[in-house]
């Protein structure tokens, strides 16, 4: 396929994301949409192009995987694991429902698809690691990516962690970090500094790229990037709007962990229908 | 009706004008917590930790012991178990004056899932020495035990809830630290709760009245120190005790109680609470009737022992 097919295509991949997310989280009546849309671009790329992984064997030992570290973006992993065939759409729409397999954080007990359970920050990160880790001793050639939120890397774990995977040369880790500028209390800058980002992985022993989350050219170029790279992991630093696509949840702090009502949610649903 | 976790913010800004020395941190949980509130009023009393439960631990730690009194918010799993050693090696070890009041206990978190539910807090909290544990059981309670716990030296834990729960006392309540609240008198059995099981505990006496049966209903807002001598006293009438609480069966009031007992006046506890498993997504409602913490299980229970 040609790159720009590729990217159009990722486009029409990311647009049905957003609007499973959406409708997943005002059907609930509760959820994390923010943070689920701002990476709804990356875990497009991830799923449906760059990505080792065959949903009818999800168990599958050589796939590469993919953690949620920030689990409350849930319903984002969830839209893609149906989207990808993973399971039924209809399915969704049970997301935090009573013996629904879609509980508020990704389960690995109750759906297929999911590499660890998740919901604590920090956590997701670390176990990443592991798999990585594994992955040398049993020297199989998947990759590992995880994906972080930038209110995330104040917690210490995440930092054990950094140390952790550059001194073992985990080269089959790659993170990628939702730079989305906003956590619950605020803007991480206010809340608290995360800054300078690039500098501190790179202290770290980690490879840096940092890219416009929202450009699949630069999300494909970084991940091809990543996987040259040898002796160290890497971090993409995605640089997102939080709410992406939904012109009164982007940039707006409170629609972090809150659902959108039903008028809202049909004014949301039109919107990202209509967006091009 | 009206959140526990409501009293926390309410009372903050009491204590904030009563006592100079208060400082409140919080991380990244303000709104959820209430402690927004007195962010608000008192902005530099206020500390922002951002997600670091475990740093927010030991700041608190080190605050207090320039003779600050702390009060540290956050989610219960992550105040009480992220953070857990940082609790017990520094604040509990050398008895500092750190206040854990966090939110979202238990399963009615409801939709977030077992991740963000406890139901072992009370267990790990209770067995730390030094450490106190209160349970309110409505807004009031909260917000008074709360304005209460400043003049406890030491760390107290107090256990707050997400979901707006009906009321049982009324604004000019009073807390007494350390003593339990008889809210019904009886002579068939004892029925000790704690939290949102209270009200619970009340409906069931109803029901077991209708058959005959009397209750007496005992709020045991503080699990430790136990109050053994008012405990000891209902069961020497009793002589048959529920205990029924929004934790696990292991370790919580139902296991101090049983300890109690034991020792002092072996008889049967039939213990209502989650039977050893995790929470998971669904409403607070429906997930308090399939774990089975329902009046109708504790007069079930209380049935049984007749
Ligand atoms: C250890 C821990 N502390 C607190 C929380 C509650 N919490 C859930 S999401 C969140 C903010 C996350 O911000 P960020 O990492 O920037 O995520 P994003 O903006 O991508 O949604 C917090 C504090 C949690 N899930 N885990
Ligand atoms: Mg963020």
């Amino acid at each position: 396929m040609e790159r720009e097919e590729v990217t159009k295509l990722l486009k029409e991949k990311s647009k049905q994301l957003r609007y499973d997310i959406i409708k997943m989280i005002g059907l609930a009546g509760s959820g994390h949409p923010g943070g689920s849309l701002s990476a709804a671009d990356i875990v497009a790329t991830l799923y449906f192009y760059h990505l080792r992984h065959d949903f009818r064997n999800p168990y599958w030992e050589d796939r590469d995987r993919f953690v949620f570290s920030k689990g409350h973006a849930a319903p984002l992993l969830y839209a893609a694991l149906a989207e990808a065939g993973y399971f039924s759409r209809e399915v969704l729409w049970t997301l935090r429902k009573f013996n629904s397999p879609l509980q508020g954080h990704p389960d690995m007990r109750k759906l297929p698809g999911v590499e660890i359970s998740a919901g604590s920050l920090g956590h997701g990160f670390s176990a990443a690691c592991g798999m990585a880790l594994a992955g040398k001793i049993d020297k199989k050639d998947y990759r590992v990516f995880v994906l972080i939120g930038d209110g995330e890397c104040q917690e210490g774990e995440i930092w054990e962690t950094a140390m952790f995977a550059s001194h073992y040369k985990l080269d089959n880790l790659c993170g990628i970090l939702d730079y989305n500028g906003l956590q619950i209390d605020g803007p991480v800058s206010k809340v608290m500094e995360v800054q300078p980002l690039a500098a501190k992985w790179q202290a770290f022993g980690w490879e840096v790229i940092e890219i416009d989350g929202h450009d699949f050219n630069q999300i494909i170029d970084a991940l091809e990037k990543a996987r040259t790279v040898k002796g160290k992991p890497t971090m993409i630093i995605a640089r997102t709007i939080k709410g992406k696509g939904v012109s009164f949840m982007e940039n707006v702090v409170d629609f972090h962990g809150k659902a959108p009502d039903r008028e809202q949610m049909e004014q949301a649903l039109k919107e990202i229908k209509e967006s091009d | 009706m009206k959140a526990t976790r409501e009293g926390y913010g309410d009372a903050l800004l009491e204590l904030g004008e009563k006592y100079e020395n208060i400082v409140v941190l919080d991380a990244d949980l303000a709104k959820s917590t209430y402690s927004i509130k007195f962010a608000q009023r008192y902005p530099e009393r206020f500390i922002e930790c951002g997600i670091a439960e475990q740093n927010m631990m030991d700041l608190a730690a080190g605050i207090a012991t320039c003779g600050k009194i702390c009060y540290t918010g956050s989610f219960v799993i992550f105040a009480c178990q992220r953070a857990l050693e940082q609790v017990r090696n520094t604040i509990c070890y050398s008895n500092l004056n750190v206040k854990l009041c966090p939110t979202h206990a238990g399963i009615s978190v409801g939709e977030d899932g077992a991740s963000h539910q406890t139901v072992e807090d009370i267990a790990i909290m209770r067995a730390i020495p030094n450490m106190k544990v209160i349970v309110p059981a409505d807004y009031y309670q909260a917000r008074e035990a709360i304005k209460e716990s400043a003049e406890i030296e030491g760390p107290v834990f107090i256990r707050l809830g997400r979901p707006a729960v009906p009321f049982i006392y009324g604004d000019n309540y009073r807390f007494q630290f350390g003593k339990i609240e008889k809210l019904r008198e009886g002579s068939d059995v004892s029925i000790f709760s704690t939290g949102i099981m209270v009200k619970k505990s009340l409906e069931a006496s109803f029901i077991l009245e209708k058959e005959g049966i009397e209750a007496e209903v005992i709020n045991v807002h503080t699990i430790k120190p136990l109050d053994e001598e008012g405990i000891l006293e209902s069961v020497a009438k009793t002589k048959r005790v529920v205990t029924a609480e929004e934790h696990s069966i292991i370790g919580g009031l139902g296991g101090a109680i049983s300890e109690l007992l034991s020792e002092k006046f072996p008889c049967k506890v039939k213990r209502v609470g989650i039977e050893d498993k995790f929470g998971c997504s669904g409403s607070a409602n429906e997930l308090l009737i399939h774990y089975g913490l329902t009046p109708e299980k504790i007069a079930f229970s209380a049935k049984s022992l007749l």
